[in-house]
């Protein structure tokens, strides 16, 4: 990736002349115009690129707080990795992970798609309520933490509050080991359901009308008009949606540190806050790094799976 | 993006207001159970909560106590959070708004790959660049630093700023800044005399979404610092709730305080940040 040796192709069409006396110029605009570039090269490299081989080196050695003082991190090969293989905590991490990601995504999808039908009705103040709805959106995660924490609480949360105006008996949302998972998954769902929204909704928006007026016409109405227009017509943008969220989802830290920190009993550790806790709280760094690249190697997966849509979509 | 931002009004049959009115009263109950959480926030800010006591349904003897609490102890981490917010927006914009332009109009051979590489840092975990980003931070002194946390901070968001202002870009017509390289200006100074104004709208948009990311970082900063010398406010909220809480009612000050940035974006540029929303997820 060297600027010069890119330079003598960088030539754009505008000092495309012939001319002998140009060459000089050429090449200058070519170097300027990489230089454009240049800086957002660097820090993609330094900053996702080199975390990225770091990562995969520290999961081979033994990588802790000695490290730091001493600079010595011996090779283990693949102890790290047995090691988090073997550990029982890794294998509630991966169902806990599989359980929050699909509950998130198949919830926010359903409820998102519903709003985004519901708004598309153009009725008095649509524009503005759906507006509104990006707030939950956009507000500091851990804010969103810190008030569903206060909501949750056992003895004194808005829930239960409400909840026993019908008799229930308060619910210990986020200190039992059973419900804490649950309750952090519906956190979560609130969350992804402004961004899924407003995804689709304007995936709704991009239907020809003109296609409902025709299967108008075919007796496609109500319920048969989604199944055979909408649906067919929105689906890459939902593929995107889902595979998106799945990236998105799989990412969560600051939701389950803020409310649960990944307790009770790891009931609610995902890989992204066990590797966090392993590097950060226990000052693993080796298995922390680990964990991270299970975690990377599956994002992967998934990011594969969007730019082949995506790409898709842009051809079609 | 295009093609999903068109706004293809519906065929609006003659529906009556007797048929709108119902559905702009269950549009308000939507909003009202996703905001309610939001609700909650300002109204327990108001009350005072320790001890037993439980926040009431309404503010009916609002106090202030827990925005004088907020600001007494959380004071200065606002301030951290903001250097920090200021700081990653200039440095992501000084980076991102070149590159932006550059991939958008120089056909050069790389910009293809490197394009699909920006989408896939969106993906990679931030724990996964935190886990290696504090080994460098320690070996180059960057850790419990505003320089380090803007730079990660910016890392993490120039990806996306250029995808958004790129695709504005390309829309920019080439003949505006071929009229100026005839002129004689280099591609530098076309750059910032025409497609800067021009772009103003996009790089706006980047901006704010620039803000909210850093503003609201709440693991890198986790992550890379140790000590006390640099603390957003989000770190300051994670402290308060990271323990046992008795009074939720500076808390949920702090929290408010803490959201205040995304309400007040919210009004002011709504059309941006719907923008800003489908330019980093369908691109």
């Amino acid at each position: 990736m060297t600027v010069s040796a890119r330079a003598g192709v960088a030539a754009g069409p505008l000092v495309a002349s012939g001319r002998p006396g140009r060459s000089r110029a050429r090449l200058a605009s070519g170097v300027t115009r990489w230089l454009f570039i240049a800086p957002a090269v660097v820090f993609v490299a330094v900053f996702f690129g080199y975390p990225v081989v770091k990562n995969v080196l520290m999961s081979f050695q033994d990588y802790t707080t000695r490290t730091f003082f001493t600079g010595e991190a011996p090779w283990v090969g693949l102890a790290n990795y047995a090691q988090t293989f073997g550990s029982a905590v890794f294998t509630t991490t991966l169902v806990n992970t599989a359980l929050f990601t699909i509950g998130s995504i198949v919830m926010q999808f359903v409820i998102g798609l519903g709003l985004a039908l519901f708004f598309r009705r153009n009725f008095p103040l649509s524009g503005f309520l759906r507006g509104l709805l990006l707030l939950p959106w956009l507000l500091p995660l851990i804010a969103s933490s810190a008030v569903w924490k206060w909501l949750l609480d056992q003895d004194s949360g808005a829930i239960n509050q409400f909840l026993g105006l019908f008799g229930v008996p308060a619910v210990p949302w986020l200190v039992s080991p059973g419900l804490a998972l649950v309750a952090v998954i519906g956190v979560n769902i609130w969350l992804g359901i402004p961004f899924n929204t407003t995804i689709l909704y304007s995936g709704l928006q991009s239907v020809p009308p003109e296609l409902y007026e025709a299967a108008s016409l075919d007796g496609a109405t109500g319920v048969k008009a989604f199944r055979y227009v909408t649906w067919p017509s929105i689906r890459s943008v939902v593929s995107v949606v889902i595979v998106l969220g799945i990236v998105y989802t799989l990412k969560v830290v600051d939701i389950i540190l803020g409310l649960t920190g990944g307790g009770p009993a790891n009931s609610t550790q995902t890989l992204a806050t066990n590797a966090y806790h392993q590097s950060f709280v226990n000052f693993e760094f080796g298995i922390g790094a680990a964990i991270s690249n299970v975690l990377i190697v599956v994002s992967f997966l998934f990011a594969v799976v969007y730019i082949s849509i995506s790409r898709k979509a842009a051809d079609e | 993006m295009t093609s999903t931002t068109i706004r293809v009004p519906l065929p609006r049959k003659h529906r009556g207001r007797a048929r709108s009115i119902p559905m702009t009263a269950l549009g308000i109950v939507f909003l009202g159970l996703m905001v309610f959480p939001v609700y909650w926030m300002v109204n327990s800010s108001l009350q005072a909560t320790a001890g037993a006591a439980t926040a009431t349904w309404f503010p009916t003897n609002p106090t202030f106590s827990g925005y004088v609490a907020a600001f007494q102890q959380q004071g200065g981490n606002f301030v951290s959070s903001m250097i920090i917010g200021l700081g990653t927006v200039v440095v992501t914009l000084l980076v991102a708004t070149p590159a932006a332009y550059g991939l958008a109009r120089f056909r050069m051979r790389g910009t293809r790959v490197f394009l699909l590489v920006l989408l896939v840092t969106q993906m990679i975990p931030t724990i996964v660049i935190a886990n290696a980003l504090y080994t460098l931070f320690n070996d180059v002194g960057l850790l419990n630093t505003y320089a380090g946390l803007i730079l990660a901070d910016s890392a993490v968001q120039i990806p996306f700023s250029i995808l958004l202002m790129r695709a504005f870009m390309e829309s920019i017509p080439p003949s505006l800044v071929e009229a100026a390289l005839v002129d004689g200006a280099n591609d530098f100074r076309a750059f910032l005399s025409i497609v800067v104004p021009i772009s103003r709208n996009a790089i706006v948009t980047a901006a704010l979404f620039t803000f909210l990311g850093a503003w609201g970082d709440f693991l890198i900063a986790l992550t890379l610092t140790s000590t006390d010398a640099v603390r957003p406010i989000t770190l300051g909220i994670y402290n308060y709730i990271g323990s046992n809480v008795t009074d939720w009612g500076p808390v949920m000050a702090t929290a408010v305080l803490a959201s205040l940035p995304a309400a007040v974006l919210l009004v002011v540029a709504q059309r941006y940040i719907a923008a800003g929303a489908l330019g980093g997820a369908v691109k």
